[in-house]
């Protein structure tokens, strides 16, 4: 078989450069053509989603923004093992260890805690490996569809814990909820 | 002259205008849904209900936008571009018959500013004048893109002209008057003359598409090479007052297609109308018809604009010259000979 006559997609077609009749030089038979063409997508529905009201659904599988978990007590779960940060490909998390005191143990679940944690929200590309490199189940990507909000300045993109981590009354309920069950 | 002819026609004078204007500001949004419609999007729905508020908007941005003024010798005619631009497109209306005669007041009104005899010539005139306001405004930009789409507007312009007005002969030869009152009249009941003068139409059709600078022949502003054509320099109002012109033109040539063949006001059953339900009805009804065959007119224009795609300059002069131009000839020819059948025929002694 040459070269000339494959066809991987099946829908190849021969490009011919010939002298077109009449009809065809009038143009008159291809602009009708098109105007019913046209006038077909008059009354097809329209995809348009009116976004303020209407939200698109969204895929099972997407990932939301970034959120630090608590436990069943309401302590952070991070021990700042510093795996996220080396998981992530766009290097857009950093963290500062602190150990935890003696008086600190309702807050913190392990022995070891970020008492800086950061994201840098114009770098990360959402791809969810620091939720699979947590070995201590602590940050997960949200389904939520609040997007990252938009600002002139890059330091509001530094997401610190102060955004990330759950806040402690959802922990709570999410608790009791649990227990409900 | 009475006092009460002076109040007569200042009133059809202004409601035409405010008619013209509002048409045109509402095609502005028509054209957008409209084609938002071919699209398969909804277009404009903010602004008010359905987007209803829409031109206001626009008119609103447009009035607050800077006022910028290119580094011209001639600021005169920089100015004085868009002011001609819209003082054409709504100069003529004047002389279409919006309806017949009403009976008010114990007198007739007719509906028409002014029922000269040469209304066609004059219409013919005015709109060969409109090009001055995008030629004017191009070359006053002192801008190469401006000067480059205003000459492509001229020479279209001047091109097309000629075939609209040897289309139009044929026509006249077939009504025997200028005037757009007796033109209309002419074709009472279903005597459109559409039926009798079908290519005399399609050619009045397309050289219409094309004094209006609309696609497929908007060379003149076309943005793949000439940025905005002619009104590349103008912004804020003035640019509002061109584009505002090229909406009020195409709702005046739609309605000079109504009225020249489609039958204008005329409908279906008009004299059966104006016997049984009076003389006022039937002309409302017939102002009603007369503008439901513009508003038809104008979803062709827009309809066309989003279908095809520009004409190429050289594509579009053939069309004009060796085309359009033959074919009105001809047509002339065939009418003649359709006209003076039983001298011919006398002639040639059948």
């Amino acid at each position: 078989m040459s070269i000339e006559t494959i066809s991987l997609s099946g829908r190849k077609k021969v490009v011919s450069n010939k002298e077109m009749t009449f009809l065809e030089k009038m143009y008159l038979l291809a602009i009708i053509k098109g105007m019913i063409i046209t006038i077909k997508h008059l009354f097809t529905r329209k995809v348009t989603i009116k976004y303020p009201e209407q939200v698109r659904e969204m895929s099972p599988v997407y990932r939301g923004q970034h959120q630090l978990k608590r436990d069943e007590q309401g302590r952070e779960n991070c021990t700042a093992c510093g795996l996220c940060a080396l998981s992530c490909p766009a290097e857009a998390i950093t963290m500062k260890a602190e150990e935890r005191k003696a008086d600190e143990k309702h807050l913190y679940r392990e022995e070891k805690y970020a008492s800086i944690y950061e994201i840098n929200m114009l770098r990360c590309i959402f791809c969810g490996l620091c939720e699979e490199a947590c070995p201590k189940d602590a940050i997960y990507l949200t389904t939520s569809k609040t997007l990252v909000e938009s600002s002139y300045d890059r330091e509001d993109f530094i997401y610190g814990k102060d955004r990330l981590v759950m806040p402690l009354d959802i922990a709570m309920k999410n608790t009791q909820l649990k227990n409900a069950n | 002259m009475d006092s009460s002819i002076i109040i007569e026609k200042s009133v059809i004078i202004l409601v035409v205008f405010a008619i013209t204007m509002l048409m045109a500001m509402y095609s502005t949004l028509a054209e957008r849904k409209v084609a938002a419609w071919l699209q398969d999007r909804i277009g404009p729905n903010r602004a008010g209900k359905g987007g209803i508020l829409q031109p206001l908007a626009d008119g609103l941005k447009l009035f607050s936008k800077e006022e910028f003024e290119p580094d011209t010798p001639n600021r005169f005619l920089f100015f004085a571009g868009p002011a001609l631009a819209m003082t054409t497109a709504l100069m003529t209306s004047a002389v279409i018959p919006w309806g017949d005669k009403f009976h008010l007041f114990g007198r007739d009104i007719i509906l028409q500013a002014t029922d000269i005899d040469v209304a066609l010539l004059y219409l013919i005139g005015v709109m060969s004048i409109g090009v001055y306001g995008i030629m004017i405004g191009g070359w006053a930009s002192n801008n190469k893109f401006s000067l480059i789409g205003a000459v492509r507007a001229a020479s279209q312009m001047i091109s097309y002209e000629v075939a609209m007005g040897l289309s139009l002969i044929a026509l006249l030869m077939m009504t025997g008057t200028l005037s757009l009152r007796e033109i209309s009249m002419q074709q009472a009941g279903m005597n459109w003359n559409v039926f009798y003068q079908p290519l005399s139409f399609f050619i009045f059709l397309i050289c219409a598409f094309a004094e209006t600078n609309r696609t497929p022949f908007d060379l003149a502003e076309c943005e793949t090479e000439l940025v905005g054509g002619y009104h590349t320099e103008y912004s804020s109002m003035k640019m509002g007052f061109y584009l505002f012109a090229e909406y009020a033109n195409m709702f005046i040539s739609s309605t000079i297609l109504a009225v020249l063949f489609f039958g204008g006001y005329n409908y279906p059953g008009m004299s059966w109308a104006v016997e049984n339900w009076g003389v006022n009805l039937a002309n409302v009804i017939g102002i009603i018809a007369l503008f439901i065959k513009i508003c038809g007119f104008i979803f062709l224009y827009m309809w066309v604009r989003w279908t095809i795609p520009r004409f190429r300059y050289d594509q579009l002069m053939h069309l004009g010259w060796r085309i359009l131009i033959p074919l009105s000839i001809l047509n002339i020819i065939i009418t003649g000979i359709v006209m003076l059948r039983a001298e011919i025929a006398i002639y040639l002694g059948f």
